[in-house]
């Protein structure tokens, strides 16, 4: 609980001084400023508005990040959903073998995983090889020249697995004999599918689509391996360059205030309804 | 329906049936599912598998293949995993701080889930809370509060090694708390009040029965984090202060974005050889000293916080 408090509580109110603090005016340095009292909210409120304007310095990439995962996040959904429900429901035999390749990428390097699309995205990479001798296109395809597409589906990628294990805890909980009721009650496969199992797994969904997201706002190397242009920073990215800055460290101190103030609400929403759903279960 | 399946089965036989059907209703449920299935493991894992081939490459390029070659492990003078510096630091430290963040995150974790599973007053629900939120924060933020705590008011550790080790503990300790807690659940009680009935004292009940009961569950949430703290980068990253705190991630990160060569997808491949068999190996165990003891994976994986 110590080592919590040192290091998970503390360095939020670390975070808060930096953000309220003010700039030392020799060395242009941050200076803290513990004392509640004496903050100073200029350059916290000089971030919102660059985030509320239209034309502020972070208006565009906050509209961006939010459409890139509210996107990746359904078409996460949209992957995981079916890919969960065959594993719980028809891997039959062969459920363990799939279990166990699912899990795998849990275990490889986030890095790894997007150089192998950039070898693979390349000007002479297989995509643009395959597509050339299909006859699809003439030259090579740019796809790592800063399409927002690219940058979505390796967001899609690098988080889809962690939609899916929610997704498949929820759809395996659900007894067969449930479903078998609803057919012998002559409910159609489908109606079967939106009547009986879609209801249950409300709350799988919700979970995955937490676990999947939250971290997708706090990425900046995808985009920086994947896109790399302006034109697409998210605000991961304006985080990690102000604080090569020493000026800007308070700006990104204020962009991480803002970021945590967003995201608390799912943050807070799902730590409840676990906690709930861990009460309901019998021990 | 099924006079019409009947006659179609009468007609063409079973295989003609499945073909007849496949042709009217392409989106007929299990195999549908089952392109599905393979479609996405497909999906995931080629690209990795794509990449560790060309760490075979003979030649300089992660997308031309032009022969195999140990060129980019052992045979180049400079720029082979072997013989580059850089390269070879990147292991040992990634080596060096993932078996840290095993040795600091395990025992708090194990410390912290016994306190939490006893400890049934004020303030256990607000320790569990705080672990969760932690838990669940996206990396990005916690690892840039800490490069500020320990940019200032802790300028005593400074940044580096000593922090990276610090910061993983923190992103490590829920998963230790989180598997030991979930065996102790389904553990129950029984035994550590058997024991002390039989005259054991607290603590002997502690040392005697719990904790060779939890041993599966300690070693797994070990190789757990070990698997995960190696491929770390957000946190790792954000608190390194010079070169010799580069790890293999960011050696991966850095040479993507400049100059992919294969020997970091050589570097690459063997740290996903030295996940894979932690993971596996602890599996194994797991499930051999689970299954002696009597307790059923299923009822602990039940327990996640999914």
């Amino acid at each position: 609980m110590l080592y919590l408090l040192l290091l998970f509580v503390l360095p939020f109110y670390v975070i808060l001084s930096v953000a309220f603090g003010r700039l030392d005016p020799i060395f242009q340095s941050p200076v803290l400023v513990w004392n509640p009292l004496r903050w100073d909210t200029s350059i916290l409120s000089f971030t919102i508005s660059n985030i509320t304007h239209t034309d502020g310095i972070y208006h565009a990439a906050f509209i961006r990040t939010f459409l890139y995962v509210a996107i990746s996040m359904v078409l996460c959904l949209l992957i995981g959903y079916p890919f969960a429900y065959f594993l719980a429901r028809h891997a039959g035999r062969a459920k363990g073998l799939f279990l166990a390749l699912f899990f795998a990428p849990f275990w490889f390097s986030y890095m790894l995983r997007m150089l192998a699309w950039i070898g693979l995205l390349q000007d002479q990479g297989y995509v643009n090889r395959t597509l050339q001798d299909v006859g699809l296109i003439g030259a090579p395809y740019p796809f790592l020249a800063g399409k927002s597409w690219v940058l979505i589906l390796g967001l899609v990628y690098g988080y889809v697995p962690y939609m899916v294990l929610p997704l498949y805890a929820g759809l395996d909980r659900i007894p067969n004999s449930q479903l078998e009721g609803a057919r012998d009650l002559g409910a159609s496969p489908a109606r079967t599918f939106f009547r009986v199992t879609l209801p249950q797994t409300r709350q799988a969904i919700l979970a995955g689509l937490i676990i999947a997201g939250l971290p997708m706002f706090g990425d900046y190397f995808t985009q920086q391996l994947l896109a790399n242009t302006v034109g697409t920073k998210m605000i991961g990215n304006f985080i990690v360059d102000s604080l090569d800055v020493p000026i800007f460290v308070p700006r990104g101190a204020s962009l991480i205030l803002v970021l945590i103030a967003l995201l608390v609400v799912p943050i807070m929403y799902y730590l409840r309804s676990t906690a709930r759903a861990a009460r309901a279960r019998p021990a | 329906m099924s006079a019409r399946t009947a006659t179609v089965a009468a007609g063409g036989g079973l295989r003609g049936r499945r073909l007849r059907d496949l042709m009217t209703n392409p989106w007929a449920r299990p195999r549908f599912l089952w392109v599905v299935g393979i479609a996405y493991v497909v999906w995931t894992l080629l690209p990795v598998a794509t990449a560790a081939l060309f760490s075979f490459n003979s030649t300089r390029s992660i997308s031309i293949w032009s022969g195999f070659s140990l060129r980019w492990y052992v045979t180049d003078p400079n720029e082979s995993v072997l013989n580059d510096p850089d390269l070879r630091h990147a292991v040992v430290q990634s080596l060096k701080l993932a078996t840290g963040a095993v040795l600091v995150a395990v025992p708090i974790g194990l410390a912290f889930a016994l306190a939490l599973d006893k400890w049934r007053g004020r303030g256990s629900g607000s320790s569990n809370f705080t672990m969760m939120f932690s838990f669940i924060t996206p990396e990005l933020i916690l690892a840039v509060s800490l490069f500020l705590l320990f940019l200032n008011p802790f300028k005593f550790i400074g940044l580096g090694t000593p922090s990276q080790l610090l910061g993983l503990g923190l992103l490590a300790i829920p998963y230790a708390v989180i598997i030991v807690r979930s065996r102790l659940l389904s553990l129950g009680v029984q035994l550590e009040e058997a024991a002390m009935d039989l005259g054991a004292s607290p603590l002997q009940a502690l040392r005697r029965v719990t904790l060779p009961l939890l041993g599966p569950a300690i070693f797994a949430s070990a190789a757990i984090i070990f698997a995960f703290t190696l491929d770390d980068f957000v946190m790792v990253k954000q608190l390194a202060k010079t070169g010799a705190d580069q790890t293999v991630a960011m050696a991966i990160y850095g040479a993507a974005r400049t100059a992919p060569s294969p020997a970091v997808n050589a570097i690459g491949t063997l740290m996903l050889l030295a996940s894979t068999v932690v993971i596996v190996l602890a599996y194994l165990v797991y499930r051999r000293s689970a299954r002696r003891s009597g307790a059923r994976f299923a009822a602990d994986r039940e327990a996640l916080p999914v």
